[in-house]
């Protein structure tokens, strides 16, 4: 494998005395921050710990289906494991992932600006999410909830006896942080550009946050009213969804799913930006078809709000609406499938190079195919009665959200972690837990699509004992893919104090991003950049660097 | 957030006034930031309100008769004098930003003071409004019975309403489960406002306006003027329901 | 300061009392409108009707009291979105409700 790591201004880098890191001291220095890279600190250290928290769950769900009976916990005790599970993934680490971590550390330096428009209002977000999943645990340690992460009513308002409320509570406060980092970015996007940063000349990474944005600041308010009227109607009692007052227990489902439909592209959007930024840099190429890939992002959020009755079609929606969704469906396709296809143009004649992140990308590309086009299956409305309900959607969705924004987040932080931190992470061992992270992932959910074909449905305990064969795969699997995970954590935390010195820019990127010191300064630029190149452009830093040497020459 | 500021490279238009944030280019993008993120958030606000209007519709074409019974029971008289008394107040709020713009500190306390009083009077007619419905066991959950719509009573002087069916009579609960859960909310809204109102009255009188930043009463202002085109929405699809009928 | 004040000044338009007094009093009129027009005989027109008032009444209040019509472009497409993903979600939805009566294909 070859490496551009070695580049004549990393072996005489030092980390530079005054950074963000070092400007100033204490614990209230970052308590009462205002600075968005620190912020975006402190948002990635809470969103790791939730993360191996939902993944211990994970792993608790897998060892309970290796085998048929339900023998490790009881049937309630697994259903309160598999909702905590699914309701700490997505709201407490994947929507807030890539936007709150790398999205707020870069975007305003790819612009070119000093700080994110509105710092306490970002500060306030973090605050609000780390009440959000308090308050999560808070429910979790005191008896859980078992309504499955989508507070489905009648189950989430009449029959069960969880806390639902805590829970509900916990994600309304959650849903504010998102909106407000949402908010913060597209204010920040559209006014805090420096001069000549056009919008064509921005990175993909911020049009694929920009569309992100748009939907979390759209969307996530009407998932807060769904459940502010969810927990009316546990306290008050309140009939807007309950069957026996003449309310519609569908009309949750339509308020939930207007949100969580295009929630799940506030998960990938982010992700996708990291995929084109590594593609083109570990290619050494301008990602193809600039516009076509920033556009695509906009038409994604933008198809995004009208596909969301496909999450519904077997519960009793109009047969007329489940056409007309289920051909809208087929529209968001379009748009994901034009981003794949250019990147795989971008690589082709390239100068590939297989570091990490570049390997992580790799892994995206293959395993979001496949997750995108199993859900092509699922938006048909004739497949999807067959195959809701089992295990090839668990599968499908894991290859999205896991295969495809895991690895892209992951490929993020390995890609600006000497920026991050101003070291470098161990090259080999790190492309050894990329690798076995694919491997691993493939193990554990490969084997759930057959599951699901043959019938197995998802969210119970137990299963007949045909299934085992392909659930000691799949747990087999998780165990080798937990490893994939664990590793990063151990050698990252190395790396703080034992990694190569980084360099402004180990990867000779274009991004402004990497034209100034790792660490950045608090206020990123000394002077605010007047942007003259286009994004992608390898020719532009090549001229950079000669005239760099001819003057300190 | 005290961090040195940079002295800028070169900054179009000579000195910048104190209250320009340090990561600002120049007060221009500062406001114009300020703004545009507020209006981003009152598109949440729409959404969030987008939620309830949709079951508002959903029932409304289910339940009309229910939705026409329980309509009639909200007093006429209050609700328009309410939504009189919430559009001056969005007036005398828009007093208020012209005041703050045009550097007049008097005017500008007059008009928070009155919107003030205004906001009070909106919240004191609707508490009226929710004891009725208490009252009259119409609150949906707590206390509520639909018998009245089955057997309703003459008022002195009018004509009874037409009797419904039993379980027409019991959907009018989703009535009144939207309409408490609707001006619950706006009601809400209009407690935060007046939270603030009270703090920007108490920074008037000290002055803090008067050098010009009142970003905050602008931003306001645009607050105050969305809570009120929620209420002017809510009026007649919650009162105003069939009245000939 | 002049100079910023300047600035500033050709940025913003300061709308003029009186205009917000005819707006104010327009809406006042609005008001008594839908409510005569509610005790009308109009069979299905009168939540039309309802409707179109409070329309026109938020639009006054969106342009003038929220400075809509002296601002950017901007400010306008983000109204207008807020504006159409409202109407997203009202009219998607009920695209389920209003045929789930016509039965099955």
């Amino acid at each position: 494998m070859s490496s551009i790591v070695s580049l004549p201004d990393q072996s005489t880098a030092r980390i530079p005395k005054r950074n963000y890191l070092t400007n100033e001291n204490g614990i209230l220095s970052w308590l009462l921050t205002g600075d968005h890279k620190r912020i975006a600190i402190l948002y990635l250290i809470s969103i790791t710990f939730f993360f191996f928290i939902g993944g211990a769950l994970a792993g608790l769900i897998r060892l309970e289906l290796l085998t048929p009976q339900s023998d490790l916990m009881a049937a309630d005790t697994y259903n309160k494991v598999f909702s905590m599970h699914g309701i700490v993934m997505i709201f407490l680490f994947l929507v807030p992932s890539v936007p709150a971590t790398l999205g707020n550390f870069l975007i305003p330096i790819m612009v070119g600006a000093k700080d994110l428009a509105f710092p306490k209002i970002n500060l306030l977000s973090w605050y609000l999410y780390m009440i959000g999943g308090c308050l999560t645990l808070w429910a979790m340690i005191t008896g859980g909830v078992d309504t499955g992460w989508t507070f489905t009513t009648p189950l989430s308002t009449h029959y069960v006896n969880t806390n639902v409320v805590t829970t509900g509570l916990a994600i309304f406060i959650a849903g504010f942080a998102s909106i407000f980092t949402g908010l913060n970015f597209i204010v920040t996007i559209h006014r805090m550009r420096a001069p000549g940063m056009t919008w064509f000349k921005l990175p993909l990474f911020v049009w694929s946050n920009y569309a992100a944005s748009i939907l979390m600041v759209l969307g996530t308010p009407v998932l807060a009213i769904a459940l502010v009227l969810v927990v009316l109607e546990r306290t008050i009692g309140i009939g807007v969804f309950d069957p026996t007052k003449g309310g519609d227990p569908l009309l949750f489902q339509h308020l939930f799913w207007f949100y969580s439909h295009p929630a799940v592209y506030i998960m990938i959007l982010p992700g996708m930006g990291v995929i084109s930024e590594v593609i083109s840099t570990f290619s050494r190429k301008r990602v193809f078809g600039y516009s076509a890939v920033a556009f695509s992002s906009v038409a994604i959020a933008v198809f995004g709000f009208f596909v969301w009755e496909h999450h519904m079609f077997i519960m009793g929606v109009s047969n007329y609406s489940t056409l007309v969704f289920s051909l809208l469906t087929m529209l968001v396709a379009v748009p994901s499938a034009i981003k794949i296809f250019n990147w795989a143009f971008t690589l082709y004649k390239g100068s590939i190079t297989f570091e990490t992140p570049m390997l992580y990308a790799f892994g995206f590309m293959g395993l979001f195919t496949i997750g995108g086009l199993t859900g092509v299956f699922l938006g048909s409305s004739g497949t999807d009665i067959h195959l809701t309900e089992t295990y090839f959607i668990v599968a499908h969705f894991h290859f999205v959200m896991v295969g495809g924004m895991l690895m892209a987040f992951l490929a993020g932080i390995h890609f600006w972690w000497p920026k991050l931190t101003g070291r470098m992470y161990p090259e080999k061992i790190s492309q050894l837990a990329a690798v076995v992270t694919f491997i691993g992932f493939n193990f554990t959910f490969f084997p759930q699509f057959l599951l699901g074909m043959l019938g197995m449905p998802r969210r119970y305990a137990a299963y007949p004992p045909e299934f085992q064969v392909l659930n000691v795969f799949s747990t087999a699997g998780a165990t080798i893919l937990g490893v994939g995970y664990l590793l990063p954590i151990l050698y990252l935390i190395w790396s703080l104090k034992y990694g190569k010195v980084a360099g402004n820019n180990p990867w000779q990127a274009t991004g402004l991003e990497w034209q100034i010191q790792s660490p950045p300064l608090t206020e990123n630029f000394i002077e605010i950049p007047v942007v003259t190149q286009d994004a992608y452009d390898y020719e532009w830093l090549e001229r950079q660097k000669e005239r760099e040497v001819t003057q300190v020459g | 957030m005290d961090s040195p500021t940079v002295a800028l490279h070169e900054s179009s238009h000579g000195e910048h006034p104190s209250y320009q944030r340090h990561h600002f280019v120049s007060m221009a993008q500062q406001k114009e930031s300020a703004s545009f993120g507020m209006w981003l958030f009152l598109l949440t606000e729409i959404m969030f309100f987008g939620g309830m209007f949709t079951a508002y519709l959903v029932y409304r074409n289910w339940y009309y008769p229910a939705f026409v019974a329980g309509s009639h029971t909200l007093s006429i008289v209050l609700g328009t004098t309410n939504t009189g008394v919430l559009i001056t107040s969005s007036f005398t709020m828009a007093m208020g930003v012209w005041c703050a713009e045009t550097r007049r500190r008097g005017g500008l306390i007059l008009s928070l003071i009155l919107t003030l009083v205004l906001g009070l009077a909106f919240l004191g007619i609707k508490s009226v409004e929710y004891h009725e419905k208490w009252v009259q066991h119409h609150v949906p959950g707590l206390r509520f019975d639909a018998m009245t719509f089955v057997h309703p009573k003459a008022e002195p002087g009018q004509a009874a309403e037409p009797p419904l069916p039993l379980d027409m009579a019991q959907h009018t609960e989703v009535y009144f489960s939207l309409y408490f859960a609707m001006t619950g909310m706006h009601a809400l809204h209009m407690i935060i406002g007046m939270g603030l109102l009270v703090y920007m009255l108490i920074q008037a009188i000290r002055g803090a306006y008067d050098n010009g930043n009142i970003a905050f009463i602008e931003n306001f202002g645009l607050y105050w003027h969305f809570v009120d085109i929620v209420w002017i929405f809510l009026f007649p699809l919650l009162y105003l329901i069939s009245r000939h009928q | 300061m002049s100079a910023h004040e300047e600035h500033s000044s050709e940025e913003q338009h300061i709308v003029s009392p009186k205009i917000y007094v005819l707006i104010a009093t327009a809406l006042l009129l609005c008001t008594a409108l839908t409510v005569a027009a509610s005790y009308l005989e109009l069979g299905p027109w009168n939540a039309v009707v309802a409707l179109a008032i409070a329309v026109f009444k938020a639009s006054l209040v969106v342009l003038f009291f929220m400075h809509i019509k002296y601002s950017s472009k901007l400010m306008k497409l983000t109204v207008g979105a807020g504006l159409f993903t409202f109407l997203t979600l009202v009219g998607m939805s009920m695209s389920d409700y209003i045929s789930r009566a016509w039965g099955s294909f």
